[in-house]
């Protein structure tokens, strides 16, 4: 049941209050207002309250009453999420876990970390430096973004090349069910016996629950990091150059591409020096002394053998600082070249990214629309930034058929439509591009099984089915 | 019972839409895991559902059929200088990449690569005889639920997979192994901490129940000598090249026999044939703090037993003739769980603590509503 007057919403937010929670069940306009999108703005919907939980106890209580209620509920990190993952469910609650924020134990013996997941990525890392250790996966926005949002969404990040995406750094999690049973997944250990229900429960968008706890992997700080900036000109050299080095049996940390639009914003706000091209391929090596020597000098072969312009290599932390922020601060520095833009995310084999790059150059050419191209190109992650002007009569509609069409062919050349910024609702339609009703009827069934009432996160990576609960339809009015 | 035999999906669809209990079993090298023959479930028979579908070595990617033997995609990988770096444990001649996704266990030389992070894409047949597939064939995808990673030691309980995609690794050019005559489990366990936290990864860490140490290091042939050279001399005491066996209880001396004492140590290691033929090998996930503990249970009992991949996991010799409930009790009281590889057919492999709670009930009943896979019951 969906709570539709105003008088059975206050009960019920007075049910959350009487939890113990008093004053942190936010319901004022001014206190939601924060709360209503996440960074893809695109979406914005009020939610009935926002509940700031302090303890897993009390994420377990609140999901109870929201079961027995039937009150949907979203949880929220930072609300970061690029596709909607975060926007509030209408009539629904916010579970805001940015208080569960403490790291619980480091076990240096071990390598591996118990955190809260309103844990910030950054302040993992930090906590476990002083043993020397570090946690590997490092979304652009690690600064921000909570280890419970990169758990809901599997997130990845320029380093996820070699280490893996964030469910390879879940060894274990505790989760709130939808209906408040709380269980352990997986444990302290790397390997598991029986299904990977933690890996499982990775990347579920929410839908199956609320992680209160994880115990994270650590990976020693390497003793050598070199990085290697080279221009080259045109993306598809450099795409080859990605291609060259992965075929001589090397595995860099990360191998990352940025187009000249996007070297071009990026010098206009971090200002990381640069030097200019049509395309700047930035790879990073990591390990002992001896291999990292090693191992450059054969890039830096490989890379003029593949036709480099300007080649520069480093070790000196802040000019590899300098470049990371250059890369890393790249989606909001295309914010210097238009007015508005879409992030887009999707996957192509690695072999076909010059292919892929053309074809979405000719595609936004097509439409007169500007692309930035800053990805992952070690692991064929695209992030085009389709840019716009939303004031233009037509323009958004333009761009987002755009976007629609990169992901077609993405999944054309045999990839996905997302490495790493999840469905949420931006891609909800998308998915049947790449699965058959069956994979997705499939889907649908374990979401049921595990929350027959649809109340977690409803609307999100999946289109609920026409039988389903109304609290499970998302509201059209609810996408502005 | 006579096996029946599904050799594509259409045949593996029908099998399971009869809905009597069956298991699907394809090399048959992790015996205490596949339906016994006087038992009501049925063997489903997919070793011909084999075959390599596509491998392009430049995406590090491979998909192929199940039943496809792991020896074959050892080779056609070595032949392009890749490898499964989990470096699955090959139980018998015959094990297949089926066999190795389902039973989910990382082999001795997976220190550095865990198998659950390896396998990118599955098609199955759930327990209704619906075809589905999650994943995909790219490295990196995060849409829809983890349908590949929830394969990984589903022991053919969650459905049949009919074709898998997995990711894969170059392979070290040159491998080293070292020996460190550590003595006594603290001391055992104090060298993997210190060793698994250094500046050089290794592909292996193994502690023995005497407190020995035994890693494995790869790199450039160019670089092999003096990375294993470091990484001796990183800790006291210093470790020592491995001879092979036949060289007798003494270090290597020639790079060549420094190279046959590693190759023939892990072969060997990966055959868990130091488990005999009177035991069963049962895997356990544990953690280095908990080792202590558990060893002192095992030595009372006079098991033969080895820590590998930096004390994450205890691999137990079982006697055979000794009843798996008797293990299944002293997990459990733990709060370990353990996975049953090879002895006779056991009705449930998994012993010890339960695990995933009514997350794991909820999405098993989801996927095989009538037990199909599960003797008949949820
Ligand atoms: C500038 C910028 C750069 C980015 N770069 C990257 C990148 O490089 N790689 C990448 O992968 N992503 C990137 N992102 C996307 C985003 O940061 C990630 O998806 C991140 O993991 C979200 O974390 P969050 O704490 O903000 O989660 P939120 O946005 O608050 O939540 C994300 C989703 O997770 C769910 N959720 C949150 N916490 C929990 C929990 N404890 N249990 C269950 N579900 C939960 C939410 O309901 C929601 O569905 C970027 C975003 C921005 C704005």
């Amino acid at each position: 049941m969906r709570y539709r007057c105003n008088m059975e919403s206050e009960r019920f937010t007075t049910s959350l209050r009487a939890l113990g929670l008093g004053d942190r069940v936010l319901t004022s306009d001014a206190q939601l207002a924060a709360f209503g999108s996440d960074a893809l703005t695109a979406f914005n919907q009020r939610p009935l309250a926002v509940v700031v939980v302090e303890s897993a106890a009390e994420v377990a209580a609140v999901v109870r009453r929201c079961h027995e209620a039937g009150v949907p509920f979203v949880a929220r990190g930072s609300g970061t999420s690029l596709s909607g993952g975060s926007v509030p469910v209408e009539g629904g609650i916010v579970i805001a876990l940015n208080r569960m924020n403490r790291v619980l134990s480091v076990d240096p013996d071990a390598r591996i970390a118990v955190v809260e997941p309103g844990v910030i990525n950054l302040a993992v890392s930090a906590a476990a430096a002083a043993h020397g250790l570090a946690y590997a996966p490092d979304p652009s926005s690690q600064s921000v973004c909570t280890i419970g949002g990169n758990l809901a969404f599997n997130s990845g990040g320029a380093h996820c090349l070699k280490h893996g995406m964030t469910a390879n750094h879940i060894l274990g999690l505790r989760a709130v069910l939808p209906d408040g049973e709380v269980v352990d997944l997986g444990g302290e250990s790397t390997e598991h016996v029986g299904p990977d229900w933690a890996g499982m429960f990775c990347g579920c968008e929410g839908l199956f629950g609320i992680a209160v706890e994880a115990t994270l992997r650590l990976v020693p700080v390497p003793e050598s990091v070199r990085t290697a900036l080279a221009v080259f000109d045109s993306l598809e050299r450099a795409g080859e150059a990605v291609a060259a080095i992965v075929g001589a049996g090397l595995v860099p940390v990360a191998m990352e591409i940025m187009d000249a639009l996007a070297i071009e914003a990026a010098e206009a706000s971090v200002k990381p020096a640069y030097p200019s091209g049509a395309a700047l391929l930035i790879v990073e090596l990591e390990g002992d002394e001896a291999v990292v020597e090693h191992e450059l000098a054969a890039v830096e072969a490989l890379l003029r053998e593949a036709g480099c312009g300007e080649l520069r290599a480093t070790a000196d932390p802040g000019e590899r600082a300098l470049i990371w922020k250059g890369r890393k601060s790249a989606f909001s520095a295309v914010g210097w070249l238009a007015p508005d833009y879409i992030v887009q995310d999707g996957v192509v084999p690695r072999t076909r990214l010059g292919e892929a790059l053309r074809e979405i150059d000719r595609l936004g050419a097509e439409r007169g629309i500007r692309v930035a191209n800053v990805f992952h190109a070690g692991d064929g992650n695209l992030h085009p930034l389709i840019l716009y002007d939303g004031r233009e009569e037509g323009a958004v509609e333009r761009a987002e058929e755009l976007a629609a069409d990169i992901l077609a062919l993405c999944v054309d050349l045999g990839g996905s439509i997302t490495g790493e910024h999840g469905v949420g609702v931006e891609k909800r339609d998308h998915m049947k591009l790449m699965f058959s009703a069956e994979d997705l009827g499939l889907m649908e069934d374990l979401r049921a099984a595990v929350d027959p009432g649809r109340l977690a996160n409803p609307g999100k990576m999946l289109i609920p089915p026409p039988s389903a609960s109304p609290a499970a339809v998302p509201n059209p009015a609810a996408t502005a | 019972m006579s096996a029946l035999v599904a050799s594509d999906v259409a045949a593996v669809q029908a099998a399971v839409r009869e809905g009597r209990p069956l298991l699907p079993v394809a090399g048959g090298t992790h015996p205490a895991s596949v339906p016994g023959p006087d038992g009501p479930v049925r063997v489903l028979d997919v070793s011909g559902l084999a075959g390599i579908v596509d491998y392009d070595p430049a995406e590090l990617t491979f998909t192929a059929r199940p039943g496809t033997p792991l020896a074959e995609i050892e080779q056609m990988l070595a032949a392009n200088g890749q490898h499964l770096p989990f470096d699955p444990p090959r139980l018998g001649p015959d094990a297949t990449l089926g066999g190795a996704v389902a039973a989910g266990v990382t082999g001795p030389g997976g220190f550095a690569a865990g198998i659950r992070d390896f396998v990118v894409g599955v098609r199955f047949v759930d327990g209704t005889g619906r075809l589905a597939a999650g994943g995909g064939r790219v490295v990196k995808n995060a849409a829809g639920f983890d349908l590949p990673k929830l394969m990984v030691g589903s022991l053919g309980r969650l459905g049949v997979m009919v074709e898998l995609s997995l990711k894969v690794f170059p392979r070290p050019e040159a491998t080293a192994s070292l020996r460190f005559p550590t003595v006594g489990l603290a001391a055992g366990l104090a060298a993997i901490a210190a060793l698994a936290r250094g500046p050089i990864t290794p592909l292996a860490l193994d502690l023995a129940a005497d407190g020995a140490v035994t890693a494995r290091v790869g790199a450039a042939a160019e670089l092999i000598a003096a990375r294993a050279e470091r990484l001796a001399r990183s800790i006291e005491p210093h470790g020592e090249p491995l001879a092979a066996a036949e060289h007798g209880p003494r270090s290597a001396t020639s790079p060549g026999e420094v190279a046959a004492g590693d190759a023939s140590h892990w072969g060997e290691a990966r055959r868990f044939a130091w488990v005999g033929d009177d035991a069963r090998l049962v895997v356990v996930p544990t953690a280095p703090r908990r080792i202590a503990t558990l060893d002192a249970e095992l030595d009372s009992r006079g098991l033969r037993r080895r820590y590998g991949l930096a004390a994450n996991v205890a691999w137990i010799a079982w006697p055979e003739a000794t009843p798996v409930a008797e293990l299944s009790a002293l997990l459990a009281a733990h709060a370990m769980s353990g996975l049953v590889l090879t002895g006779a057919p056991l009705p449930e492999p998994l012993i010890g603590a339960a695990a995933g709670g009514a997350f794991a009930r909820r999405i098993a009943g989801a996927l095989d509503p009538r037990g199909t896979f599960a003797g008949g019951s949820r």
